[in-house]
């Protein structure tokens, strides 16, 4: 009776089992095959930040820049566009790793997305980055800062195309610590891009030559830095720059209180990790004239640049982040990919994609490199302008040096990822 | 040495801003039996309402500190008459979900006037540069913030215990039922009580303008470390959360100091010994609790 059963319920499991492959191979294969476009849609999906901390950073301007690159896709090909059907589709993640895991399942699964964008937070990029590989289905994350995207968590269907932990670290660590900085205080927010920051951070420190006197993590979020303020001039032997790896409100409690404490007449210098436009407005230009950061991209940086910066700025009426403009330039990299090969079936594309090499306003010397899927350019180290020079709100970044794609980006190798 | 003391004094500043808006907790917990979940949000609504005066009028940081707390003072009275006022006999969680509620609709007003990023404000310049301490030198503008708040805790307390209208409020505030028995109009008192609660925590947002982040969430991000706080001092006691608010502030300072990793959760460890210790809190009463 027993083993009636077990066969009986051997039979029912393998019936349904094949009742949805058939209906798999039903929906999807005929289209795969004829190498076209599934469903004669191409649906971009914009996962972000719509209401939170990064909802100016990156948040609802993120999705008004795909749309943008999905109009001037269109309008570039005219009557030879592979399709006239290109959604965009958003959604918020509130930050928030598990609802990034739904919403991408979602977007992939029910909504037929076929490649998503954006999503900052480290850990809430992972997440998606997970679902894309389980769906095969291609995601281009901008907003996260995060190496293991192309590290350990790196997968076929995954690319990291604005920035990185390493990136910010080799522009502002290593220079600073160049131009004479040798002893270093960090100051990190505990957690997942903290940590990362401080570990990318004290590791080019002592490429440099330099080294790390100590290394505090903060609570996060914190208003009251005074400890480590009157902290890092008592450390043995005393550091010449305290690093600051928090962002947005926190960066400006450490900013504000740096000043009050009076750090630079005492011989600490400040170096900053990270850094948008959006942080320089709200602490004041003034309080950080000189100081020194690194960013793949400014709005200001030259006349492509400024070009692209000056109508978005009519659509959205403010000047974008760099978050925006990757979020653009990654969608039309996409599109034009599926236009070359005729066809949006995600192994199809990121063939295409691997090795590509190209040029565009925000990326320089660009490649989508195979062996990690990390989306290689130029990044930039930047300076705060002196107030007096400042001509108009959000212009406050002046060009130090480019730093060529190949210092930016650590080596394939070194990444730690087995493309699977 | 001055080490250790240079953090205790940083622990004191912070613990001034923490006093501020615990003793205004307490007193509104008191008097009204209303654990003010929007207490954060007023907080956040001074350091705005300062900002605001300075960036449309031109008012200073020294007319902000007088005005903005008499108006948050005014508007929460109005909310207390409207609102808070209504749900007073029934169990006090009514109050705590609505006084959420208007935390969390202050907060979104304020976000989407002002978006989520921080806004600027620049201290008087009268409060630039630090002052010698003799054994160490301290920003002055952190000095002044410390020696106001322990100021106007005196002169709180020296209301409360030296006037009728202040005796009225500390009988009220710590047995209710008993000083409303011996013929004394509690209810007369609750609305301007709250009132002034709201008004010192906008006092104390207004004192954090120029040394803090002015965002829509700094006000929520501060509430829960208040509430240990006010736990800590003891329920009710208006001393107990102006002590618990010095004494938080300098165990947070040296917890960043020596372990920092650690300073996140040693407010709540202090927490969790008190009420193992001592329920009612370092100031309170037993009978208190159990009543």
């Amino acid at each position: 009776m027993a083993t009636k059963l077990t066969t009986a319920g051997a039979l029912t499991a393998t019936i349904a089992m094949g009742a949805v492959i058939a209906g798999c191979a039903g929906a999807g294969g005929p289209q795969s095959d004829s190498g076209a476009i599934t469903d004669d849609a191409i649906k971009l999906g914009v996962i972000t930040d719509l209401s939170g901390v990064y909802s100016e950073l990156a948040g609802p301007n993120a999705v008004e820049a795909v749309t943008m690159a999905v109009e001037d896709f269109k309008a570039e090909h005219g009557e030879d566009v592979v399709t006239q059907n290109i959604e965009v589709t958003d959604a918020d993640h509130q930050n928030k790793p598990e609802i990034a895991n739904t919403t991408a399942r979602e977007m992939y699964d029910r909504d037929g997305v076929d490649a998503i964008f954006d999503v900052p937070t480290s850990s809430a990029a992972l997440a998606v980055a997970n679902v894309a590989k389980q769906n095969q289905k291609m995601y281009f994350n901008i907003g996260a800062a995060t190496t293991e995207l192309t590290g350990e968590q790196c997968n076929a269907y995954t690319y990291h195309y604005a920035y990185n932990t390493y990136m910010l670290a080799h522009g502002t660590g290593k220079t600073v610590t160049e131009q004479g900085a040798e002893n270093w205080y960090i100051i990190y927010p505990d957690y997942a891009f903290g940590q990362d920051m401080n570990k990318s951070f004290t590791a080019a420190i002592k490429d440099a030559g330099g080294s790390v006197v100590k290394a505090d993590p903060t609570p996060f979020p914190n208003d009251n830095f005074s400890t480590f303020m009157t902290k890092a001039p008592t450390l043995s032997p005393k550091p010449d720059v305290m690093g600051t790896m928090q962002a947005g409100g926190d960066l400006v409690n450490v900013v504000k209180q740096y000043n009050e404490f009076g750090l630079r007449d005492k011989g600490v210098e400040l170096a900053v990790g990270l850094m948008f436009d959006t942080d320089i407005a709200s602490i004041g230009v003034d309080k950080l004239e000189g100081t020194l950061y690194t960013t793949p991209w400014f709005w200001n940086l030259d006349d492509q640049s400024r070009e692209w910066a000056d109508r978005f700025k009519d659509r959205t009426g403010t000047r974008p982040t760099f978050d925006h403009a990757a979020n653009y330039s990654a969608a039309m990299q996409y599109l034009q990919a599926i236009q070359r090969a005729g066809s949006d079936d995600a192994d199809t594309v990121r063939e295409e994609l691997d090795g590509h090499t190209f040029d565009d306003f925000f990326a320089r010397n660009a490649e989508f490199r195979a062996a990690d899927h990390a989306v290689t350019h130029d990044a930039h180290l930047a300076r705060v302008k002196e107030e007096s020079d400042v001509e108009e709100d959000f212009d406050f970044t002046e060009l130090v040096e480019t730093i060529p794609a190949d210092e930016a980006y650590m080596d394939a190798a070194d990444s730690g990822c087995e493309m699977g | 040495m001055s080490g250790l003391l240079q953090q205790l004094f940083n622990g004191l500043v912070s613990g001034s801003f923490y006093a501020l808006l615990a003793l205004g907790l307490s007193v509104i917990f008191g008097m009204l039996g209303v654990v003010n979940f929007a207490h954060g949000a007023f907080y956040m609504l001074g350091a705005f309402g300062a900002f605001v005066l300075l960036d449309s009028a031109g008012l200073s940081w020294w007319l902000a500190l007088l005005v903005v707390p008499i108006l948050l003072g005014v508007i929460g009275m109005v909310l207390e008459r409207l609102f808070v006022h209504r749900l007073m006999h029934l169990f006090p969680l009514y109050n705590f979900l609505l006084t959420f509620g208007i935390a969390l609709i202050l907060q979104d007003l304020i976000r989407m006037k002002y978006g989520v990023t921080s806004q600027p404000y620049a201290r008087p310049s009268i409060l630039d540069g630090s002052v010698d301490l003799g054994l160490f030198t301290y920003p002055k503008y952190q000095v002044f913030v410390f020696v106001f708040s322990i100021a106007l805790s005196g002169l709180v307390w020296l209301v409360l215990s030296r006037t009728r209208v202040g005796m009225i409020v500390r009988a009220s505030t710590e047995r209710a039922e008993l000083t409303q028995s011996l013929g004394i109009d509690v209810r007369r008192w609750v609305t301007p009580v709250f009132g002034f609660g709201i008004a010192l925590a906008g006092l104390a947002g207004v004192l954090a303008a120029p040394m803090r982040a002015v965002n829509s969430s700094m006000g929520a991000d501060l509430i829960i470390v208040i509430f240990a706080v006010v736990v800590i001092g003891g329920l009710g006691s208006v001393l107990g959360s102006v002590a618990a608010g010095y004494i938080v502030g300098m165990v947070t300072a040296i917890g960043n100091f020596y372990v920092p990793a650690l300073s996140q959760s040693l407010v709540f460890v202090l927490m969790a010994l008190v009420l193992l210790l001592r329920p009612a809190g370092l100031f309170g009463r037993e009978e208190g609790v159990h009543a």
